[in-house]
């Protein structure tokens, strides 16, 4: 960001922009100038903005898998176009990386020859003043009877406004507003400073999420997490703090009345916590907007749910299932969706689906919660039954039941359906078995993330904003006193250009003038239009 | 007072205020509408164009301007002029009132609710559009900024309408993720830049209109009293790039160092490609190339004006957009 007179990699006229008829090293250079020219420049920033818009309107892989494959299954023409082009994983996409990377490059092969045009600007003198200053924006011109010694006022006139000053002969250029370049290099090589705290913290940097039962811990290894997205050089529990935490309790409010009901108001998981094996126990208090730092990795809570206790019974009357199950929450008032399995069951192996409801209310929709606390807490569910089937050690996922070899209870030729309070037990069909609903915890998700490189970015962009506004608010200006004799008077002419936007020129070429003016004469300065 | 009064005092402020605005807004419209009929003879207004247009190679914008006006003062007065000069104060003074309640509905709905009056769309709205009045209010005097009247009015009159009609939630306490004093500072940033963006968007559009009208004059047209009351095209330029170029640090620091340091603490992540975080990132990177556009490659006028109001365009998605047809990270109660 300069003038396009000072840019020296970007020639504006004919011959750069033309493919040079010459062999591989002219054709990289005329690539390269095209790749660090200005409009190139322009043309990617636009790209960039253009190829990020996708990505918030399109469901995304990394934010909301279950929405793309939604996407996917609604969408069975389109789908398949959008995942080749990326469109389901945009900042990772490959042209989304070609773009900012090539705007990377084009911004160093841009500011990177700047730094020896400024630093030789900066050795230079204030030039000589032109020929007819006149012509100049800013003008100012007076005639007196004595030279006297306008010329070492203006001199120490110009300091006093943080000019730097050069002599010549029966002249004195000036020139300030140095810093304004300085500042727009600044701006460039940090936005590359950022961008490389950015890249770091993606390489090394970890992130999981877990699901934790009220009244159970989580030790920090990979096999712990529900789901864990390294970075590309996280080489694995090696890289983890050997931390482990307990939840002990969680707490929660919600709105209780208005329109507003039902939103959550605060919510707080006390933790224990031991930073190693052999550390003392230390307690925390966990709430959103408060993560625990631990050993360069923090610890967020980012969610909450329920998690029904249930114990099955199997058919011989033993227990197959005992404990709290997580559900998810699907909607603002908690209904919760889960599942119970009991694979070891015998004769039959069971397994049950269904809503955990904090608040239940029967309505035309069925049983549906109303409100996310637990005031009226029910278990409504559907059960299976099957084969016992051989292990085979394939990791199933713990929401959803696999009923491609189960079959549905019914009872009375309809579906079986159940309703369950706290306490209460249902019989299954055919001395199958039964399901208790014991009681419910609650479970609070947390996030284990470590991001090196962030305070490199946040320093990155601090001085990006620092260099932006010298070069936005620095205004480079010149200026020239000019004393000479016309017939037999001495003829003094202030002239001034800037070198960037205009702002208040003419206020400051006539301030000067009036300085060096003798004082009687102050008001008679002769404007030139 | 309880916290119900001062809800209910700003209940009843806000749309009275909006009330005000849209008066000023029709007193403002019809200045311009009596301004259309005034067109002054062709040889007068060349002369200023050709005066402005001088100017502009020689000694830059605000001289242009200075010559203008000074042209403009020494015309005999078209007849009219001092029913458009009446249309214009009424307008600024109804402005004027309909701020003083407009600020009081905002201090009571921050009384009522007990915390800064954004923490959802209809506050921020409320918040934002009176940061873009103040703004306007400050400076119409110093920088005679009266010919900005009918589109700061109806934007104001616009927003504040939606705010009431469709966005309006009762003061509350925030979800729990809004718990943070980074609240102040990322939200306020943000309305401040975007209060900025909006009124170079506006004078970029009047640009547009100028530009276009003194094109007319130089190939002998006329023009009309109302466009003639505007700064010159080329002094309006610079109004433009002063704001954006105000706003645009400021935006930068609330988008990316307040936002991100926010989503750190709350979210776990500093930057996550949430829709909201996507857009504040192509509004910054438009302005950037509308600065990157001015600065190097020399755009001005036309082409610059142009990417203002894309930005712009860009900065209301964004803020309207994205909360109502997006679903994300940055959706909270009550919108």
């Amino acid at each position: 960001m300069t003038d396009v007179k000072d840019h020296i990699t970007a020639p504006t006229g004919g011959t750069g922009n033309e493919p040079p008829a010459m062999g591989l090293v002219g054709w990289l250079r005329w690539m390269w100038r095209q790749l660090t020219s200005m409009k190139t420049a322009l043309v990617l920033l636009f790209l960039l903005a253009l190829g990020a818009v996708p990505g918030s309107l399109v469901p995304q892989t990394p934010i909301d898998p279950i929405k793309v494959s939604d996407f996917l299954e609604a969408h069975t023409k389109l789908g398949p176009i959008y995942d080749k082009l990326g469109l389901f994983d945009v900042y990772k996409s490959a042209w989304f990386s070609a773009i900012y990377l090539l705007l990377f490059i084009s911004l160093i092969g841009c500011v990177v020859p700047r730094l020896g045009v400024y630093a030789k600007a900066l050795r230079a003198r204030p030039p000589k003043p032109p020929r007819n200053l006149n012509r100049l924006p800013g003008y100012q011109r007076f005639t007196v009877d004595a030279e006297g010694d306008v010329l070492e006022l203006a001199t120490r006139e110009l300091r006093r406004r943080r000019f730097r000053v050069q002599a010549y002969d029966g002249a004195v250029g000036a020139e300030r507003g140095y810093l304004r370049e300085a500042g727009n290099l600044l701006f460039h090589f940090s936005l590359i400073l950022a961008l490389i705290g950015v890249a770091w913290g993606s390489l090394f940097g970890y992130r999981g999420t877990v699901l934790v039962v009220v009244g159970n811990g989580f030790a920090n290894s990979v096999a712990q997490y529900d789901d864990f997205t390294p970075g590309r050089a996280f080489s694995g529990d090696d890289d983890l703090p050997p931390f482990s935490l307990t939840v002990k309790d969680f707490s929660v409010k919600f709105q209780q009345d208005g329109p507003q009901k039902g939103a959550a108001r605060e919510f707080k998981a006390q933790l224990t916590y031991q930073e190693t094996p052999d550390a003392p126990e230390k307690s925390y208090l966990l709430e959103v907007n408060h993560p625990l730092k631990l050993d360069g990795s923090s610890v967020y809570l980012l969610g909450h749910g329920y998690a029904p206790k249930v114990t099955v019974r199997d058919g011989k009357g033993q227990v197959a299932f005992s404990g709290p199950a997580p559900f998810l929450p699907q909607d603002g008032n908690f209904s919760s969706f889960g599942v119970i399995k009991a694979p070891d069951a015998r004769p039959l192996q069971l397994g049950f689906e269904g809503f955990f409801l904090p608040t239940a209310v029967i309505d035309q929709r069925g049983p549906v919660s109303v409100f996310p606390d637990d005031l009226n807490p029910a278990l409504v569910m559907t059960g299976y039954y099957g084969r016992p089937q051989p292990e085979t050690g394939k990791p199933e996922s713990v929401y959803q039941l696999d009923k491609s070899k189960l079959t549905q209870f019914e009872k009375n030729g309809d579906k079986l359906r159940f309703q369950l309070a706290p306490g209460q037990t249902t019989t299954l069909p055919d001395k199958a078995g039964s399901i208790t609903f014991d009681g419910y915890s609650r479970w609070v998700k947390l996030q284990v993330s470590h991001t090196p490189g962030t305070d490199l970015a946040l320093a990155g962009i601090l001085l990006a904003i620092l260099g932006l506004m010298g070069s936005l608010f620095v205004h480079p200006r010149r200026t020239w006193v000019r004393v000479r004799t016309e017939d037999g008077r001495t003829v003094v002419e202030v002239g001034g250009l800037d070198r960037g936007p205009e702002r208040g020129l003419g206020d400051e070429i006539r301030a000067i003038t009036d300085s060096l003016k003798p004082e009687p004469d102050r008001s008679s300065t002769q404007e030139q239009p | 007072m309880s916290a119900e009064t001062f809800a209910h005092v700003s209940n009843l402020v806000v749309p009275t205020a909006t009330v005000i605005y849209a008066l000023a807004m029709m007193s403002h419209a019809l200045e311009w509408a009596l301004g259309r009929s005034v067109v002054t003879k062709t040889a007068e207004v060349k002369q200023d164009v050709l005066v402005a247009a001088d100017g502009e190679t020689v000694t830059g914008g605000s001289a242009g301007a200075a010559a203008e006006s000074t042209a403009a003062d020494a015309v005999e007065p078209a007849p009219g002029i001092e029913r458009i000069e009446a249309a214009s104060r009424i307008g600024l003074t109804l402005t004027g009132l309909a701020f003083a309640l407009h600020l009081v509905g905002v201090v009571t709905r921050g009384l009522a609710a007990g915390r800064v009056p954004w923490g959802n769309m209809y506050e921020f709205s409320i918040t934002a559009s009176l940061a873009v009045a103040a703004v306007y209010l400050i400076f119409v005097g110093r920088y005679r900024l009266q010919w900005l009247g009918l589109g700061v009015t109806l934007i104001v009159a616009a927003v504040l309408g939606l705010a009431t009609l469709a966005l309006y939630t009762p003061a509350g306490p925030l979800v729990p993720a809004l718990h943070s004093y980074w609240l102040v500072i990322h939200v306020s940033a943000a309305a401040i830049s975007g209060g900025a963006f909006t009124v170079g968007g506006l004078v970029s559009v009047l640009y547009l209109v100028k530009a276009r009208a003194e094109r007319r004059v130089l190939a002998g047209g006329t023009m009309s009293a109302s466009l003639r009351r505007l700064p010159s095209a080329e002094a309006m330029d610079g109004t433009a790039y002063k704001v954006l170029a105000f706003a645009f640090p400021l935006w930068t620091f609330g988008v990316l160092v307040a936002g991100p340091i926010w989503a750190e603490y709350a979210w776990g992540r500093y930057w996550g490609w949430d829709p909201k975080e996507v857009w504040s990132l192509v509004t910054w990177v438009v302005y950037a190339a509308y600065l990157h556009a001015r600065a190097t490659a020399g755009w001005r006028g036309r082409n610059a004006a142009t990417i203002a109001i894309v930005g712009w365009f860009v900065f209301i998605f964004n803020f309207v957009g994205v909360n109502l047809l997006v679903s994300g990270l940055h959706s909270y109660a009550g919108v």
